[in-house]
């Protein structure tokens, strides 16, 4: 549990950092600060059973079918990495407090800075590959904030989206490796596969494993020829440079090699890709390192040549090379951490950070100046420091190592990385700190304040400490890291700062000594450099991106380009094609099904039905007839029902074709009445191949499915209908009882449809459609008689009778075809003819019932009707019924079912009368007057009507506002 | 029978598709209409036909047609209603708010000559 926390505490923690801002920036970065210790104590506490050797773990089921729980566990590597997350965190935390500008928001920085810190943590102590991989590419989207922190900055923005590109598909690759090591293992639990290494190893998708992993991890760490993103990622504030890229990003890819170590490596395959890697990589960094005059951009070559080491460390694949890499991990950390500490606060205290135009510090800012030359001749490798420790062993393994057969080459390269890592590191003391002092320094330069420097001091005095006394400092974590990277009892080993005369030492005196000649005669190979060819990774990668991106944009645009009709013809064709592909795939044949008899009638309507869908095509620029054609379609569909034994289908076809036609006559009132023809020929072919293929499509298939057996789950409600649900219509048992839940759903669907039309019509009252509509000109001539008298008394004489059928309907549903919806249906239909009869506004005034209200309450209905079951401990909708007898009537059945249908019946005729009576709402708004009479022509005598004519009168001319 | 309801489906389905491709909004809705006859009849039909066995439990019949495809396309044709619906109403409202019903904003060019820059062509009656 205490793991959790550990990992959990700094993503709770960010959302501290921006509410606290508010109190100012001292509680802002004391909450961080005091999370992040949190975490750091909850680790420490951990300690005394990490060094006993136990492995701690904990463990929760999460998505256990895909192989994805929440598990963590805490060996050595795990400790050590999440102790320099942690401690190296917390320094940074307190160096950005003093770092920061006021007008830079702080709360925001370390919002990231825990997200980031969070994932890191999340990383080193998974025990379960897909959530180390969650966390991974968590890390590259913190990490992408933090480079792009200051916003405003170009450089910024580049550089963090080249980071994002470049470790996010690191870590894409990295995925795809583990999840063939997870295949082969048959686990993504780590501690499991770590247990299988032999089996990867003899596994033929071992090298694409291992080439896909390391693709994660080169990237990630900044590995040659991946390295370009560090430099340009130095836009970033100084802390973030100093977290990110001394101990903790660029050491995630490090540390999944030390962790993979016992599975991985071992093999020549890993020993010539990685430790070939590390070399090049090292060399290759200290390199340009040494002509960097950014001394953000120094550090930065010079963290990518320095992880080239410990890579290659990692590469030579025996324990001795392991133990070195560890110790190496250590030391980078802390001397590079301090160094680029340094760097910032020369670049906050001169305003420069460019080696040209400092010089001479060392007297103006002599705190900053003893911190970094100790750091950096920790990073040279100068005794005593620890720096010189780790690099004598590197020296020492690279010498026992042969590459190819030769045992020249390694130790001769390591030793030129050594050179330019002396000439560097002297670089930044000397350029920087010594030399004749300026006086055209942006900003008078002094000591920071103590919150600046009291960080890197710590660290330096770590690196002292450690080399002085490594074997009492560091010896105990190094053994226990080091025998976790292993996962095998370490050989015997001693950290000393004295090894003796022995070859490493003699190398290290090369370097140190033609490392100075180096840096004497910089100018000179400053020279040579510009003269050498020099690929710009920058460029390159912008190309690159460019060169997708256009691609991208020309398949888009070849797709989709903002035309709808196009891209609704892609979508067709694609779906066609495959369909096809499936089609090919399976059998052709129709099945052997009995079929069904075809008397004279249905053919007489299948006819109708495909004479009506001919005529569509033919006549869809005349809308009116289009309205007709699909009245028959829908006709034609309803019978069919009835004649297929499904009575309540068609009874809701039937009702549903009725309010469908009228809303889309109210629509067409306002839209153009023709279609203009201005489709090609060619177009027109087009669609048609498309419409006719679709349609051979469809109708195969369903003939193809119809003429075979098949098994159904419908004999349990048949069975179960009358007994559990109490009704003999099994349709509408189902849609009550048995799926009552979907019902419900679709009656929350249904409602918010009919708002959802309210919202549009009640925006189209406002802004330019209100304009266009009380401007409105009738593209048609008007009836005369807009209210005919046979039809208001016609339309009066049915309203009680088609309320009761809509009761009737309604009441019997449950045992016999019937139910809410289609007496819904019905009932908004016998509405409907008195608002067309008489007009909406007319009939609104006598109808005053709220249909928002009417929505609500029937969703409400049903929806207590379900939680009623809580009630009875059962689960939600679950009904139950009775039967009761009345005095006079019959014995009767009373269910919860009917309650709930009830709430079906409101939404139904809710949202049917709400979307009908806005549209009416837009009618009313362009030139037709509310009528104040029933009719238009009464047959009572004016005279007769009395004071009521006059306000007829006044009720024609005056035009309704809404 | 199988075959008339078959090839029933598949002219809606046709003509649907068909309407479904045209430049002006008003054929498009017709046309999603089709197409929602259609695919409820589809779901119906993988019931499979039976004529003249309704699903009401009656004492002494014991054989029924299916009744769950049934259930499943009664909730659907209610739902086709209130898509519908909300779809005319939308392309109603493009035609007051721009004044022109075409699908594009380029009804009568070609996908060729697309991002010519001419402004929406106008139909009926316009403010």
């Amino acid at each position: 549990m205490t793991l959790a926390w550990i990992v959990l505490l700094p993503f709770l923690g960010a959302l501290l950092p921006g509410l606290l801002i508010r109190a100012g920036r001292d509680a802002c970065a004391l909450t961080t600060g005091a999370v992040t210790l949190t975490a750091l104590i909850l680790l420490l506490v951990q300690a005394p059973a990490v060094f006993a050797g136990e492995v701690l773990q904990v463990r929760w089921e999460w998505l256990p079918a895909l192989g994805l729980n929440v598990t963590f566990f805490l060996d050595g590597l795990g400790f050590f990495f999440a102790g320099l997350i942690l401690f190296i965190g917390l320094l940074i935390i307190t160096y950005a407090r003093y770092y920061l500008a006021k007008e830079d928001p702080m709360g925001q920085f370390y919002a990231y800075l825990l997200l980031f810190q969070g994932a890191m943590v999340g990383i080193v102590l998974s025990d379960n590959v897909l959530l180390l991989l969650i966390f991974w590419e968590l890390t590259s989207l913190s990490s992408f904030l933090l480079i792009g922190y200051w916003k405003h900055l170009p450089e910024g923005r580049q550089g963090a989206r080249m980071a994002l590109a470049v470790t996010g598909m690191g870590g894409l690759s990295m995925i795809a490796g583990m999840l063939i090591l997870g295949s082969i293992v048959g686990s993504y639990d780590l501690t499991v596969i770590l247990q299988h290494g032999e089996e990867i190893k003899a596994s033929p998708l071992y090298i694409p494993a291992l080439l896909l992993i390391l693709g994660g991890c080169f990237t990630k760490s900044a590995q040659f020829p991946f390295h370009f993103w560090l430099p340009h990622a130095m836009a970033a504030p100084a802390p973030v440079s100093a977290y990110l890229h001394s101990a903790t990003m660029v050491k995630a890819g490090i540390f999944l090699m030390a962790r993979m170590w016992p599975v991985l490596a071992g093999t020549d395959a890993w020993f010539y890709i990685v430790a070939t890697t590390g070399l090049v990589t090292m060399v290759v960094g200290a390199w340009i390192a040494l002509f960097k005059d950014d001394l953000k951009g120094l550090l930065a070559h010079s963290t990518v040549s320095h992880l080239g080491l410990v890579t290659m460390l990692f590469g030579f694949g025996t324990p001795m090379a392991a133990i070195a890499g560890v110790f190496h991990i250590l030391n980078h950390a802390t001397f590079k951490c301090a160094l680029f500490m340094t760097a910032g606060i020369v670049d906050h205290e001169t305003g420069t950070r460019d080696a040209k135009r400092l010089g001479g510090l060392a007297a103006l800012m002599p705190i900053t100046a003893t911190i970094a030359t100790l750091a950096a001749f920790s990073m040279a490798g100068i005794p005593p420091f620890n720096g010189f420790i780790s690099k004598e062993m590197m020296l020492h393994e690279a010498a026992l190592t042969p590459w190819a057969g030769n045992p020249w080459i390694l130790p001769a390269l390591a030793t030129l990385g050594a050179v330019f890592s002396v000439a560097y590191s002297f670089r930044y003391v000397f350029h920087v700190f010594f030399g004749p002092q300026r006086d055209d320094y942006p900003h008078h330069p002094h000591d920071p304040p103590a919150g600046m420097y009291l960080p890197p001091a710590l660290l330096v005095v770590l690196v002292i400490v450690i080399g002085l006394l490594p074997g009492i400092v560091a010896q105990p974590l190094v053994t226990v890291v080091s025998g976790a990277v292993t996962g095998a009892p370490l050989p015997d080993f001693y950290l000393a700062l004295w090894h003796g005369f022995n070859l490493a030492l003699g190398m290290s005196a090369i370097a140190v000594f033609v490392g100075i000649f180096l840096l004497l005669r910089h100018a000179a190979f400053n020279r040579l450099r510009l003269a050498l060819p020099r690929p710009e990774a920058k460029t390159m990668f912008d190309a690159t991106v460019n060169g997708l991106a256009a691609f991208s944009n020309l398949v888009i645009d070849g797709l989709h380009n903002g035309s709808l009709r196009r891209y609704m013809a892609f979508f067709i064709a694609t779906t066609l094609v495959v369909g096809t592909a499936a089609f090919a795939g399976g059998e052709h044949l129709a099945g052997t099904r009995g079929m069904t008899e075809a008397p004279f009638v249905p053919v007489l309507g299948w006819l109708l039905l495909i004479g009506a869908c001919i005529s569509i095509v033919f006549f869809h620029r005349n809308r009116l007839l289009t309205l007709v054609l699909v009245g028959v379609i829908g006709l034609i569909v309803s019978i069919a029902f009835v004649y297929l034994s499904a009575p309540d289908l068609a009874l809701t076809q039937i009702s549903v074709e009725v309010v469908t036609v009228i809303l889309l006559l109210l629509a067409l009132n306002f839209l153009p009445k023709e279609t203009p023809r201005e489709s090609s020929v060619s177009r027109r072919a087009r669609d048609g191949l498309l419409a006719g293929l679709s349609g051979l499509g469809i109708g195969s298939l369903i003939f193809m499915v119809m003429t075979r057996d098949f098994s159904s789950i419908s004999d349990f409600h048949l069975a179960e209908s009358k007994p559990g649900g109490g009704g003999t219509n099994v349709v509408n048992v189902i849609l009550v009882d048995f799926r009552g839940f979907d019902t419900f759903g679709e009656i929350i669907v249904l409602g918010i449809a009919a708002l959802a039309i309210y919202a549009l019509i009640d925006g189209a009252l406002h802004g330019p459609a209100a304009k266009r509509l009380n401007s409105w000109i009738p593209d048609q001539e008007r009836a005369q008689d807009r209210h005919p008298l046979m039809m208001v008394v016609a339309t009066r004489v049915m309203l009680p009778l088609s309320l009761l059928v809509g009761i009737y309907i309604f009441l019997r549903g449950h045992n016999e075809p019937g139910g809410g919806f289609i007496a819904g249906l019905v009932v908004a239909i016998a509405f409907l003819m008195q608002y067309m009869a008489s007009g909406f506004g007319w009939a609104e005034r006598r109808m005053r019932i709220d249909y928002h209200a009417m929505i609500a309450w029937g969703v409400l209905i049903a929806g207590l009707t379900g939680v009623g079951a809580w009630l009875a401990s059962r689960p939600f909708l679950t009904s139950d019924f009775t039967y009761v007898k009345l005095p006079i009537l019959e014995e009767f059945e009373l269910a919860t079912a009917m309650s709930f249908d009830v709430g079906v019946f409101l939404t139904v005729v809710g949202s049917v009368m709400l979307a009908l009576a806005n549209l009416s709402r837009l009618a009313r708004r362009t030139e037709e007057p509310v009528s104040a009479e029933p009719m238009d022509f009464s047959p009572v005598p004016d005279d007769e009507a009395g004071s009521s004519g006059d306000a007829s009168k006044a009720g024609v001319a005056a035009k309704e506002s809404v | 029978m199988e075959f008339l309801v078959a090839s029933g489906v598949g002219s809606v389905t046709a003509a649907g598709v068909y309407l479904v491709l045209r430049g002006r909004t008003f054929p498009v809705i017709v046309g999603l209409a089709l197409l929602s006859y259609a695919v409820n009849l589809f779901l119906f039909a993988t019931g499979r036909l039976v004529i003249d066995q309704p699903p009401v439990i009656t004492d002494g019949v014991t054989s029924y047609t299916d009744p769950l495809p049934q259930a499943l396309v009664l909730t659907a044709i209610v739902i086709s209603f209130g898509m519908t619906a909300v779809v005319v109403v939308l392309a109603l409202r493009a035609y007051l708010e721009a004044g022109s019903d075409a699908v594009d904003t380029n009804v009568d060019a070609e996908p060729e000559d697309a991002g010519d820059g001419r402004p929406a062509g106008g139909g009926g009656a316009s403010a």
